[in-house]
């Protein structure tokens, strides 16, 4: 079978036969490849009787690497069977994630949809009993807008300022340590955010669980997101635009409100979307300090409230049919509202990026 | 080209508004669930008296958490000015937030441990300690999953053997003696026990050490002691490895077994015939435990190793826990209201179809007492 | 085609302009600033402070070997506990995580950036994006119910091939074992290492690519002399921030891991344990010391991720100091 192709491709490439160029393999040899190779994968797989679709997958993929390589190295030559290879090699990459995470969606749309209706998004969990259907995930959606709004208030503005001395001002020890801590707390495991203020708030400082407290946890962790995609959006501003406004005379501190932060407002809103996106699905700081509510709680700052990565979890632990289609569907509004976020962040981007033209 | 890619994005942008706008518009959510399935057949008990009113906040054991969304839910049908808030936390947590006067009474999985009841005499004023009341019991089921086998009959030996990895096959001698006719397969055991600590746990292997101590050496406690075997997070976590392991055994409450549909092993504990995990054989095993607690307070010693005709031994049971003297003034009505109704007849006879089982006779009248002097 | 603007050396704001001009507003603004830098500074000392304020009060208590001990027992008292097992369990899920997925991520950006048509770029690099962003507990809930068990037949073919390395060893039973979840960590942190070493891979200056092609290079001989080595720090800083996720993870972990207080010489057969998950697993049913001794060690996988990204943030310094593809 694959004699029939070596045959072929060497009379396309063999024909002309232009003194300058090399042989080429046709354009559809890669797709014919892929073919052949994907079909001796399920070939072996069958015969072998390999049990696991991934190992099928494994090694058409193998195959398909090692085909084109031997090919290319025979018809075009070394240094072009190498860039073939790493051309292979990167779609095999990419293949290789796209397939875990597209089922990874595929499997939470399937199985959020099932109870996500208007009656899901309007109604909390009070009085339900959780073995049976019905309730829905109201207070949570209300929870984490909430204590993500917070999170976002206290960290947008720290985490701006402090992008702003960074860019602005900063020199010296001090802003190197800055900039060297930032760096470092990204890195923070959320879990450890979590432990920290429930040590600092709930444990020595005795308040109650709240979701407060859930929020300042992830404020922690929002904050060094928020300064590292501010400060690369205000190292963008021209410097001509400061130094034009400094000229006129105008004080640095005007200078930075009214030119410099305006100009690189839209940026610096993606930046800020993209951080909340991503402490939005955080569940383990929520977990130790938010406790979990069965009913609405509109206070952030006293009683427990419930949020929807808590939510999924809590009907996940329940372990029934019924509470199993609950985690889905909440899971879905989740990752719902991070997609709105993540759009509007993008909206946002192109509709206010700077000009390019100066 | 630009000004259309613009287009397109303005109405992308337009798009995920009037998404969110739809989410923002849920915002006269509902706390009020009574149309919906899980929502609905709220009784109009006629004996709850209400007394009290505002938050009653509880925390604890989620063992009894089923139970509770069900006493609270009654509760709340009847008695309108109380708002009762029971959280699901674990029984270790929910002592701890007693202890530091956050909540107005505990679930708990296991009785006060003796320091326990020392720092509750810092936080019941007037003298007072904090007490046991047992108020809801249950089955713990032994579940499994082997291809072929519907019935399955083990003891407490075989069961510690197996879980401490000394019977490794299901067609080992000892199970094959204990089910005569079954043909079991050739299948490795694999026992689920549970990573995190719990309840569950702690009745289990005090099972385990009552009944067979000479094969279980290990300790009883919240913490899975035993050797080998396989641990999940969560009854929902073992069941559901359960449910997809072949020659999988584990224990979790009987609700979960039903939830799941998973089999569940008859135990032969050395009455007549193998006894079935219900909620009746249950029920009659607590009958036969004794009160070891003091005073008003109820602590239950589990008879384990009890040999009495359909009774299922490995049961367990949660308490409330509160004060006898000095409970916070401002919760003290509600919270005696509260548990009156749960102690009560109907309180205790709503249970049955959760896979809890409900307090005897004679335990239950001296929970009621104990209730009715709490001050 | 690009419409981004290019970082270049003449937008940086000249750093000499940090007196302001002494006028009030300057002086208050400036304050702000700097305070909020401080700030974050304060927050983690404090981290630090508080969480071994209460680790102390643990560790006295511990009648175990606090970095030895492979036990964790907080229920009984005395107690026993120690984070040798955890620590042990930590670091391998998350070199497996590492090994797999940053090859794997900086294929996929490559693919994005450089390889895959137009048309199929801009959805992928959207679609990444949002999975960055999905909850780490609907990775947990996927992964108990459809990773684990499509794991098998790979796990016994390992076995087959592999298994006399010990590491390689798998005797059947569910696969929830280390490898499962490093496995599970790499395919959580790709679109995170993904997304950060694309925008990277993107401010290349078109200029270096276009030569080496005017060289006669080949695309991968581009991507090799060009894009790479420009890129190179960039995909450390991505790395480290998808191994503080994957260090830290916890409710995947915990739903995933078949968890147990030794340590397993295979990487296939399910025991071990990490920081995270074993705090999520004690947490609900923890009193006061017991709580105390979780909280220490927080601060160990605390210290563990300082190290790491300090370590890593000092090569990427060195590596700008001595290359020259940062102009």
């Amino acid at each position: 079978m694959s004699n029939a192709v070596i045959d072929k491709t060497e009379l396309a490439g063999d024909a002309p036969r232009p003194a300058l160029r090399q042989p080429r393999l046709p354009k559809w040899a890669p797709i014919g490849l892929a073919l052949i190779s994907a079909g001796l994968g399920c070939g072996i797989g069958v015969a072998g009787d390999l049990s696991s679709k991934v190992q099928w997958g494994l090694i058409a993929a193998a195959l398909f690497v090692l085909i084109s390589f031997a090919l290319t190295a025979k018809v075009e030559g070394s240094r072009q069977a190498k860039d073939r290879l790493a051309t292979s090699l990167i779609w095999v990459c990419f293949l290789l994630a796209v397939i875990p995470l597209v089922s990874l969606i595929w499997e939470t749309i399937d199985r959020g949809s099932k109870v996500l209706d208007g009656y899901f998004l309007g109604h909390s969990m009070e009085g339900v009993q959780t073995i049976l259907p019905g309730g829905g995930a109201y207070h949570a959606i209300i929870g984490t807008l909430e204590q993500v709004g917070i999170a976002t208030a206290i960290a947008a503005p720290i985490g701006l300022l402090t992008a702003i001395y960074l860019v602005e001002y900063g020199r010296g020890r001090l802003a190197k340590a800055v900039t060297f801590f930032v760096d470092v707390m990204t890195g923070v495991p959320s879990i450890v955010a979590g432990l920290f203020i429930l040590t600092f708030w709930i444990i020595i400082l005795d308040f109650d669980y709240s979701g407060f407290a859930g929020a300042m946890a992830l404020a922690i962790l929002m904050m060094p997101i928020v300064v590292r995609s501010t400060e690369e959006m205000l190292k963008l501003v021209p410097n001509e635009l400061r130094e034009a406004s400094l000229a006129l005379g105008v004080p640095k501190w005007r200078t930075i409100l009214k030119v410099v932060l305006p100009t690189a407002i839209g940026g610096i809103i993606t930046g800020v979307m993209l951080a909340v996106a991503r402490i939005a699905g955080e569940s383990a700081p929520i977990v130790l300090l938010v406790f979990g509510a069965q009913g609405i709680n509109n206070n952030p700052f006293e009683g427990a409230q419930s949020s929807l990565p808590y939510y999924v979890y809590e009907q996940w632990q329940l372990g029934n049919d019924a509470s199993f289609n609950r985690a889905w569907a909440a899971a879905l509004v989740l990752i719902a509202f991070v997609m709105i976020l993540n759009l509007l962040a993008r909206g946002i981007a192109r509709w206010k990026a700077p000009k390019t033209g100066r | 080209m630009k000004l259309q890619r613009n287009n397109r994005l303005r109405a992308i942008a337009a798009g995920a508004l009037a998404l969110s706008g739809a989410l923002v518009l849920t915002a006269c959510g509902s706390d009020d669930n009574s149309g919906s399935s899980g929502g609905n057949g709220t009784k109009a008990a006629g004996d709850i008296k209400c007394e009290g009113k505002g938050q009653l906040l509880a925390s604890g054991s989620s063992a009894q958490k089923n139970a509770m969304d069900l006493w609270v839910k009654n509760y709340g049908g009847a008695c309108k000015d109380v708002k009762i808030n029971y959280k699901a936390t674990g029984s270790g947590a929910g002592i701890q937030e007693w202890l530091q006067g956050k909540t107005a009474f505990a679930g708990s999985d296991s009785a006060l441990k003796p320091e326990e009841v020392a720092s509750s005499k810092k936080m019941c004023k007037g003298g007072g300690q904090g007490i046991n009341l047992p108020m809801v019991g249950g089955p713990i089921a032994v579940g499994f999953n082997v291809p072929g086998v519907d019935k399955l009959t083990l003891d407490a030996k075989t069961l510690a053997l197996i879980f401490d990895s000394k019977i490794k096959k299901w067609n080992d001698e000892a199970i094959k003696k204990l089910n005569k006719g079954v043909s079991l397969p050739d299948l490795k055991i694999q026992a689920f026990h549970r990573s995190d600590d719990s309840g569950t746990t702690d009745n289990f292997t005090k099972y385990l050490k009552a009944a067979a101590p000479s094969a279980w050496p290990h300790e009883p406690g919240k913490a899975w002691a035993g050797s080998g075997g396989q641990a999940a997070d969560g009854s929902s976590g073992v069941s559901s490895q359960v449910k997809q392991v072949s020659g999988a055994i584990s224990y979790f409450e009987l609700s979960y077994a039903t939830a799941s549909s998973i089999k569940t092993v008859d135990l032969d504990t050395g009455a007549s015939a193998p006894v079935q995990a219900t909620v009746d054989n249950a029920s009659k095993a607590i009958a036969e435990a004794k009160i070891k607690g003091t005073g008003k307070d109820l602590a239950l010693d589990l008879a384990y190793d009890t040999k009495a005709e359909g009774a299922y031994p490995i049961t367990l049971v949660t308490y409330e826990i509160a004060c006898d003297k000095g409970n916070k003034s401002d919760t003290l009505a509600a919270t005696k209201s509260f548990l009156t109704y749960v102690a009560s007849e109907d309180g205790q006879a709503s249970l049955k179809d959760l896979g809890y089982a409900p307090l005897p006779t004679e335990i239950a009248t001296k929970v009621r007492e104990s209730v009715a002097s709490l001050s | 085609m690009k419409t981004d603007i290019e970082p270049t050396s003449s937008t940086a704001p000249p750093q000499d302009r940090a007196r302001g001009t002494g006028r009030l507003g300057d002086k208050i603004f400036l304050g702000l600033s700097r305070g909020s830098g401080i700030l974050l500074l304060a927050i983690m000392a404090a981290i630090a402070v508080f969480l071994t304020i209460r680790a102390i009060s643990a560790i006295s208590e511990d009648h175990g070997n606090f970095l030895t001990t492979f036990e964790w027992n907080t229920t009984s008292r005395p107690m026993v506990f120690g984070i040798a097992v955890l620590a042990y369990g930590t670091i391998v899920s998350s070199i497996i995580a590492m090994l797999i997925a940053v090859p794997i991520a900086v294929g996929i950006a490559l693919f994005i950036s450089h390889y895959a048509p137009r048309r199929l770029a801009t959805p992928v690099a959207y679609v990444i994006d949002l999975l960055a962003a999905v909850p780490s507990i609907v990775y947990g809930l996927w992964g108990a119910l459809f990773l684990v068990p499509h794991l098998t037949g790979l796990y016994q073919w390992l076995d087959d091939y592999l298994g006399w390395t010990k590491l390689f060893e798998y005797n059947d039973g569910a696969p929830r074992s280390l490898f499962t979840i490093g496995i599970l960590l790499a395919i959580m942190i790709i679109p995170i290492v993904t997304s950060v070493s694309r925008e990277v891979f993107r401010q290349v200056p078109q200029m270096h690519e276009e030569a080496a092609l005017a060289l006669g290079a080949t695309r991968w001989e581009v991507v090799r002399m060009s894009v790479l080595p420009f890129g190179r720090s960039g995909i450390i800083s991505a790395s480290m921030l998808g191994l503080g996720r994957a260090l830290g993870e916890t409710m995947a972990v915990a739903t995933v891991l078949s968890p147990s207080y030794d340590i397993v010489p295979s990487l296939l057969d399910p025991g071990g344990g990490t920081f995270a998950q074993n705090i999520a697993a004690h947490f609900k049913e923890a009193d006061g010391p017991a709580r105390d001794a979780l909280i220490a060690s927080g601060l160990v996988l605390f210290v563990i991720t300082l190290l790491v990204n300090g370590a890593a943030r000092l090569i990427i310094a060195r590596r700008k100091e001595y290359s020259g593809a940062a102009a």
